[in-house]
């Protein structure tokens, strides 16, 4: 064929003008958003609370009681809110919005007409989607220099801002996974259509093929944004400043009592709950809503 | 029918196609006049599509030779752009944008392609939606048309960009019996305005209406053609013979 299309007219076949459905291929498909969006809104948080109950039943004989530990939290609460939380949604924000845009070229990329970028963009997606996010973001932690100079000017580079670059790789990568499956749900009779009137390939992405899926891409880079969110405390791990790590700072600045690991931990597991569970409510209404129509 | 010009706007010249081991065009020419109107007939997967879309450059040749208005098909440089600014094509399938109106179907590729005045696309565009029998749709998503009515704004939607030639693949055939008609009329429309037509169809008594002349293929060649008064009457060939007898 004189004018292929490289990484469409090969594999999408059908002549008809419909949009099959979007399948990313092997990308965990919803699954996080329609595995939380099941919960109903009260039920959820009512599991967390057997959890904070467990001190009662365990350390009842103790002097440290468990009211104390509920008084100890929640004079913490403040600070791991202002300092802890609010990073991991800082964090989860900036990598988010890299790891689309880096995403979105390397996508277009991997459907572009030139086979060595295709090659490459193919090879950095699968390298980075199928590596285990703890190691990318090791790597990134330990590759960066601490500060750079540019003209002169020392600039230092926060730990968080290294682990916002480590999360945004695996976002990148399943984000250009979510572009080339979106644009390859196009029937090809749609490029045919727009090849016969004469437009540029340029137009025809822009223009005829882009507005089509876009909104079939939103469901599942919501369900990544909240992924990415449920993953931001892996930094605690490499000491950037979040809930967890500040939890564990906390704990420790009061004695280390056991009787603060569950209410700690299931208040930092209760936030992200709330936080994320409306994003997987609305992951969920949108992919059902543009299942019907385009 | 209007008087033909003896100008030749659409040379095929032995032209041979093959995808991969698959040879499907086995040494095919057609001359089609300005103002002709072809009709190419055959069996399914004798290579009909395949042909047409070699036209436009859809398809690459791998032998042969295809001239349209004096743009070399074949020529490595070929500007494909160019070429099909003066080919209009409408698919079995319409294959309309369904993210845009009917209206902004037809006023897309003018505007972005041939970056014309949009006002004046806009006149234009109601014209034609007038000239396929759909004044009052111009706002309607090609969801909310019919087959017939979507076949209609893809007609128009290749007009508006003035070809000179316009080729239509079985492009009733995907359409309930009822509406079959409409799709029909507006193409005899064109053919007796003088537009230069080539079409595949199944549509014997159409063709045998409006086409000048009649291609039957089978099995990637060109086995008998002629006039539709001898073609239909006077078949000799006896795979021409066979295929009428089923279809007729
Ligand atoms: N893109 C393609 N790749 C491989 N084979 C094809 C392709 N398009 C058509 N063919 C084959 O070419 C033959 C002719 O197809 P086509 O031109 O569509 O026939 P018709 O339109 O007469 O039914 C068929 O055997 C078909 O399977
Ligand atoms: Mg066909």
């Amino acid at each position: 064929m004189a004018t292929r299309i490289p990484g469409i007219s090969e594999l999408s076949t059908t002549d008809l003008p419909v949009l099959k459905p979007f399948l990313p291929r092997s990308s965990p498909q919803l699954h996080t958003s329609a595995w939380l969006a099941g919960f109903s809104p009260w039920t959820g948080l009512l599991l967390f609370l057997p959890l904070m109950l467990w001190p009662f039943a365990s350390h009842a004989a103790g002097n440290y009681t468990i009211i104390d530990a509920f008084g100890t939290l929640w004079h913490w609460i403040p600070f791991l809110l202002k300092s802890g939380f609010l990073f991991n949604v800082i964090i989860s924000l900036f990598a988010m919005l890299i790891g689309t845009a880096a995403g979105i070229v390397l996508g277009l990329g991997q459907i572009s007409k030139i086979s060595v970028t295709r090659k490459i963009s193919w090879f950095i997606t699968q390298l980075f989607r199928n590596s285990p996010w703890l190691v990318l973001l090791f790597i990134v932690l330990l590759a960066f220099p601490f500060e750079i100079t540019v003209f002169g000017v020392i600039i230092m580079i926060p730990d968080w801002m290294k682990a916002v670059i480590g999360l945004s790789l695996p976002i990148m990568a399943n984000i250009s996974e979510i572009v080339r499956g979106a644009i390859m749900s196009v029937p090809t009779a749609q490029w045919e259509a727009a090849e016969s009137l004469a437009f540029s390939r340029q137009q025809i992405l822009w223009r005829i093929i882009l507005p089509q899926c876009f909104k079939r891409m939103i469901p599942p880079w919501m369900n990544w944004y909240a992924i990415l969110t449920m993953a931001t405390p892996l930094c605690s791990l490499l000491g950037v400043e979040e809930i967890i790590t500040l939890s564990r700072q906390a704990m420790e600045a009061e004695n280390n009592h056991p009787e603060l690991l569950v209410p700690f931990y299931s208040f930092a597991l209760g936030l992200f709950f709330i936080y994320c569970y409306p994003i997987a409510r609305m992951t969920m209404y949108l992919e059902r809503r543009y299942a019907v129509k385009i | 029918m209007t008087s033909k010009s003896t100008e030749v706007i659409v040379s095929i010249k032995d032209v041979h196609k093959s995808f991969g081991e698959l040879e499907v065009l086995k040494g095919v020419s057609i001359d089609v006049r300005k103002g002709e109107v072809i009709c190419i007939i055959g069996p399914s997967g004798s290579g009909k599509s395949t042909l047409i879309r070699c036209i436009n450059a859809l398809n690459d040749i791998q032998g042969g030779s295809i001239n349209v208005c004096g743009i070399d098909v074949t020529d490595p440089k070929l500007q494909k752009l160019e070429l099909r600014k003066r080919v209009g094509m409408v698919f079995q399938q319409y294959n309309l944008f369904p993210h845009k109106t009917a209206l902004e179907n037809i006023m897309m590729a003018p505007t972005l392609v041939l970056n014309e005045d949009k006002e004046t696309v806009r006149k234009r565009a109601f014209a034609l939606m007038q000239k396929v029998r759909l004044e009052g749709k111009e706002n309607a998503y090609p969801g909310e048309l019919s087959g017939g009515q979507q076949q209609r704004v893809a007609i128009a939607r290749s007009l508006a960009m003035n070809p000179d030639v316009m080729l239509f693949d079985e492009v009733t055939a995907a359409l309930d019996p009822e509406t079959v008609k409409e799709v029909l009329v507006t193409i005899k429309d064109l053919a007796q305005e003088g537009m230069t037509c080539i079409l595949v169809t199944h549509e014997m008594g159409f063709a045998r209406e409006v086409a000048d002349h009649i291609y039957f293929t089978d099995n990637g060649v060109i086995v008998e053609h002629g006039p539709p008064k001898t073609f239909f009457t006077k078949a000799k060939d006896p795979r021409t013979k066979e295929f009428l007898s089923q279809i007729l």
